[in-house]
């Protein structure tokens, strides 16, 4: 279907550089919008821990302080909310997943296709794992050199730039490697299974 | 599960026409839209509104469904925010006949239905009265005993009175249902002789007003992120379940409350 003409609608149009980063359907913001369903959770970093695992198998779990030794590196990256806002050039740090799953297959712990983080609150999402793997998703911690705030997440949260924020889960304390695709808090009620911006897969059913 | 996720059809994109333009506030209309095609929403979703420029530029917005599942037409109720590309279209531009695309129902997580049971314990700030007014529309609608059965209160922060939304509706469900309280609180400029409360939204309010934890209510709170932070916030540590607490935010900044 082709769109109709909104009458008298001229809009505010972004221009060529931000136009060509934005995808399909977004606006630029400047500020830092928050999305959550429900409360933020507040755990305090001695309680903290963070877990790579599967389903019945072996994990391997890190402490605050153990996750703090692990490499971190510092990203900068536009990001895209399914509530239409992009923000360009956040800076993140953040231990790489690949780093994550290189320490857990010294464990024994063998990758599977897809992953599953969960986190405080309940929440998960799902990704396959060839959108957490080569440099593409983090561990995030810190933002603009500052430890992350709990409203946007902290102390830590997941970081998949390439496809809408709700993939980035907040709180995040455990990965799960999973052998199928299962819906997430969110993919559950009707958003897209992964979420790649540039085809504007919002809700389930987008191609 | 896997199955029908990848098998469903994607919600499609339709034209509303606007029937009818309600002034709410200066800031605030309603427009009431046909929208043939409409599959039905639960109280509490929300549409994607997409406008197309003459050169195609295209740019898209959430807002909250008003109407309450049932109704033949759909309601949006739009704030106008100071430089607003889309809120200024849809409040000052936009007239009876005219059209707008739009897609939803969308979201599953900020709904509620008389079925779900109350006490139901609504929370708003300025536009984010519309997914709430969704849900008292609704249940204003269901018969007496179920009514009663899910007594309802809401708790809703304006600037003035003056721009409290929905005003006279509000006044007249609470004037016809015992089992319905409206409270307002007017954040700037209350009257000179208001009786209510005249400050932002804070923990000493929420358990004023509030249902004790022990009587489970489902919570809905709903406005900018300040408001919707710090009173989500002040009910964990009033003890309520975290679970029981849905939350949406409409915005980056303070919005109005
Ligand atoms: C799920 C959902 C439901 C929503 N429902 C409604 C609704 O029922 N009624 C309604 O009026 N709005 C609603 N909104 C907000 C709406 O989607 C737009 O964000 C809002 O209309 C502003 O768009 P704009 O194009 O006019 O402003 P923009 O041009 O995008 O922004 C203009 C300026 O206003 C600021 N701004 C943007 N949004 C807000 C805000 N919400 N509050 C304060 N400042 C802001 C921006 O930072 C910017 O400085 C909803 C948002 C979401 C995510």
């Amino acid at each position: 279907m082709t769109s109709p003409i909104s009458r008298g609608f001229r809009g505010r149009r972004p221009n060529a550089g931000a136009a060509a980063r934005l995808p399909p359907g977004q606006y630029e913001t400047h500020d830092f919008p928050v999305l959550s369903a429900g409360p933020t959770p507040h755990t305090p970093l001695a309680k903290w821990s963070f877990t790579l695992g599967a389903r019945g198998a072996p994990s391997v779990t890190w402490s605050w302080d153990e996750f703090e030794a692990l490499p971190h590196e510092t990203i900068t990256r536009d990001i895209h909310c399914v509530t239409k806002w992009s923000k360009f050039d956040t800076v993140w740090t953040g231990v790489s997943i690949d780093t994550i799953i290189a320490a857990g297959a010294e464990k024994g712990i063998a990758p599977a296709p897809y992953v599953v983080a969960v986190c405080d609150g309940g929440y998960t999402t799902n990704l396959p794992l060839a959108d957490v793997t080569g440099g593409k998703a983090w561990i995030a911690v810190g933002y603009d050199d500052k430890p992350l705030h709990p409203e946007h997440g902290g102390p830590a949260r997941l970081l998949v730039p390439h496809l809408y924020f709700w993939k980035s889960a907040k709180w995040v304390r455990e990965l799960h490697f999973r052998d199928h695709d299962e819906p997430g808090f969110w993919e559950a009620l009707g958003y897209h299974m992964r979420g790649d911006p540039w085809k504007e897969q919002r809700y389930t059913g987008d191609a | 599960m896997t199955g029908d996720v990848a098998e469903a059809r994607p919600i499609a994109w339709r034209i509303g026409t606007v029937h009818e333009i309600i002034a709410e506030t200066s800031r605030v209309r309603t427009l009431v839209l046909d929208v043939p095609g409409w599959p039905g929403h639960r109280a509490g979703q929300h549409v994607d509104v997409r406008l197309t420029a003459e050169d195609g530029y295209q740019t898209e917005r959430s807002y909250s469904i008003a109407s309450p599942p049932g109704d033949p037409r759909i309601s949006l109720t739009i704030e106008r925010l100071e430089d607003g590309e889309v809120s200024s279209y849809l409040v000052d531009e936009l007239r009876e006949g005219d059209t707008v695309e739009l897609r939803g129902p969308i979201g599953g997580h900020f709904v509620w239905s008389v079925r779900d049971g109350g006490p139901l314990m609504l929370v708003g700030g300025g536009s984010g009265i519309v997914p709430l007014m969704a849900m008292l529309r609704h249940r204003a609608s269901a018969p007496d005993g179920v009514r009663r059965a899910t007594p309802a209160r809401l708790l809703y922060s304006s600037r003035s009175w003056r721009e409290v939304i929905y005003r006279d509706e509000l006044a007249h469900l609470a004037d016809t249902d015992d089992s319905l309280r409206v409270i307002h609180t007017l954040t700037r400029e209350p009257p000179p002789s208001w009786p209510g409360y005249a400050r932002r939204i804070d923990r000493a309010m929420l358990a004023e007003v509030t249902w004790p934890a022990s009587a489970h209510p489902h919570i809905y709170v709903c406005g900018g992120t300040p408001l919707v932070e710090t009173a989500a916030k002040a009910l964990v540590e009033l003890d309520y379940e975290p679970t029981s607490i849905r939350t949406e935010r409409f915005g980056p900044t303070g919005g109005p409350a």
